[in-house]
């Protein structure tokens, strides 16, 4: 019974975030356009599954995953956990947080796999792409990015170094790959930053950000809290430009030893 | 335990029903209001369409909502501005509305690039220095959140609506690629709200 009245809150609350958007495109195709959307009614069942799919999504989340991560994510950043109990630290010490980087690293893998809005974009990106951007590889190549992204995040956390001097240097990095990269990725690349980051990630991410801030000696959640979002939206950029570079030199590669062959 | 088994349940049944209603609902709806834009031939209410689309869905976005008055509360607590509840609500509204505003200029901005055909990696690049030097002069107490809000403010809705429509205009205009012209506009979306957050900041904390 409270599952069902969870569940219709949620559901309600879906409703709420999709009600801009029918007024929007009713609303243009009543008053600017003056013509009948192609296949109405199977728009409309479309539309249904999308509420309806995302409410339980967040449902299951809500149920199951999200008090496990948070759970997680403060009892790992426990001072008593990493330092063992009674000992009292002024300077928090980096090395000694390999669980906090592993287990952020997973958590980031994780939740990438499993954002909508990354399935929604890769299902596109492979029908465009006639199947040459496969499905599972971008969503694999993107999750990595966030996993390594939030990992190095957490690092800073520990160490307290300035935000935006590893922003700085990623940026870098990604000019550096849109030089070298196949021009047809760079637009999707590009994309997939912004993507990674939203139902799933945002909350159990900002969780770990906060909780570690607060719990790390000489650490203040106001300055140190912000910002893993950010590493998870830049480095799925690196990831997939890498991945293009690399699948780019292979298959150049290949076509060479094979017209040396062809040529004996 | 089987709290979690039912929980992993639900997700993996509401993925698919998702995914299932992508392909139904609303990839096919973004396409056509792309494609009958295009043909309607008025770069002006493409335009309107790609600013009310950005601007719309963001407004109302919860995560963007819940950082907002997070970010309320700290600078309150910073001494940056009045902690009385109004100033606070004032502020947390003032942040709302400048990514929310910064979102539908950014797909306006993407759709005008896919219009023209204007490359991709000169408007990003010149995005991210915008940011680095916004960065040097912006308060530092702003820094975090700004970075943030370039994440958070696409959700799970506007992203397939909004690749859709930007596959659906490359994929109606003449010597448009769907690949290399399509995509992008997400890009743009969680780029530009960093700037518009720390302008903000900018003026508010002077």
């Amino acid at each position: 019974m409270e599952f069902i009245h969870d569940f219709s809150k949620i559901l309600l609350a879906t409703c709420r975030d999709v009600l801009p958007i029918i007024i929007l495109i009713s609303g243009f195709q009543l008053l600017v356009l003056r013509q009948p959307i192609p296949h109405l009614r199977r728009v409309i069942v479309g539309g249904v599954y999308v509420i309806i799919g995302l409410a339980l999504f967040l449902a299951g989340l809500e149920k199951a995953l999200f008090p496990l991560g948070k759970i997680m994510a403060t009892q790992l950043s426990d001072p008593a956990f990493i330092y063992g109990t009674g000992k009292i630290v002024a300077v928090a010490d980096w090395k000694a947080y390999g669980w906090v980087y592993l287990f952020a690293a997973m958590i980031g893998f994780a939740t990438t796999i499993a954002e909508p809005s990354l399935i929604a974009v890769a299902y596109k990106a492979s029908e465009v792409s006639a199947r040459t951007v496969s499905q599972w590889g971008l969503r694999i190549t993107v999750a990595l990015g966030v996993a390594f992204g939030i990992s190095l995040g957490t690092f800073r956390i520990v160490t307290g170094t300035p935000l935006y001097l590893y922003i700085l240097v990623g940026y870098m990095i990604v000019i550096v790959q849109t030089i070298f990269a196949p021009k047809n990725i760079i637009p999707l690349a590009y994309d997939s930053g912004g993507v990674t980051t939203s139902t799933v990630t945002v909350p159990l991410v900002a969780a770990l950000g906060l909780g570690l801030s607060a719990t790390v000696p000489g650490r203040n959640p106001a300055l140190d809290g912000f910002g893993l979002i950010a590493f998870a939206s830049l480095f799925p950029i690196i990831t997939v430009m890498g991945y293009a570079q690399l699948m780019h030199l292979f298959t150049k590669r290949k076509t060479k030893i094979k017209e040396k062959s062809n040529a004996l | 335990m089987g709290e979690v088994l039912f929980g992993a349940l639900l997700v993996v049944a509401g993925l698919s029903l998702f995914v299932q209603g992508l392909e139904m609902g609303l990839f096919p709806i973004g396409e056509a209001m792309a494609h009958a834009l295009a043909r309607k031939g008025s770069v002006f209410w493409l335009l309107c369409f790609a600013f009310a689309l950005g601007f719309s869905t963001t407004v109302a976005e919860p995560a963007l909502i819940a950082v907002a008055s997070e970010a309320a509360e700290i600078a309150g607590k910073g001494g940056l501005i009045d902690q009385s509840k109004d100033s606070l609500n004032q502020y947390a509204f003032g942040l709302r509305m400048s990514v929310a505003f910064s979102v539908g200029l950014a797909i306006l901005i993407g759709v005008m690039r896919i219009i023209r055909g204007w490359p991709i990696h000169y408007l990003i690049i010149g995005g991210y220095v915008v940011v680095m030097l916004m960065t040097i002069i912006a308060p530092k107490e702003i820094i975090g959140i700004a970075y943030d809000a370039g994440g958070v403010t696409t959700s799970t809705i506007t992203v397939p609506l909004v690749a859709a429509l930007g596959v659906g205009l490359a994929s109606s205009i003449r010597g448009r690629s769907p690949l290399v012209d399509g995509f992008g506009l997400i890009a743009f979306a969680s780029l530009l709200p960093m700037i518009f957050v720390m302008g903000y900041g900018l003026i508010i904390f002077g």
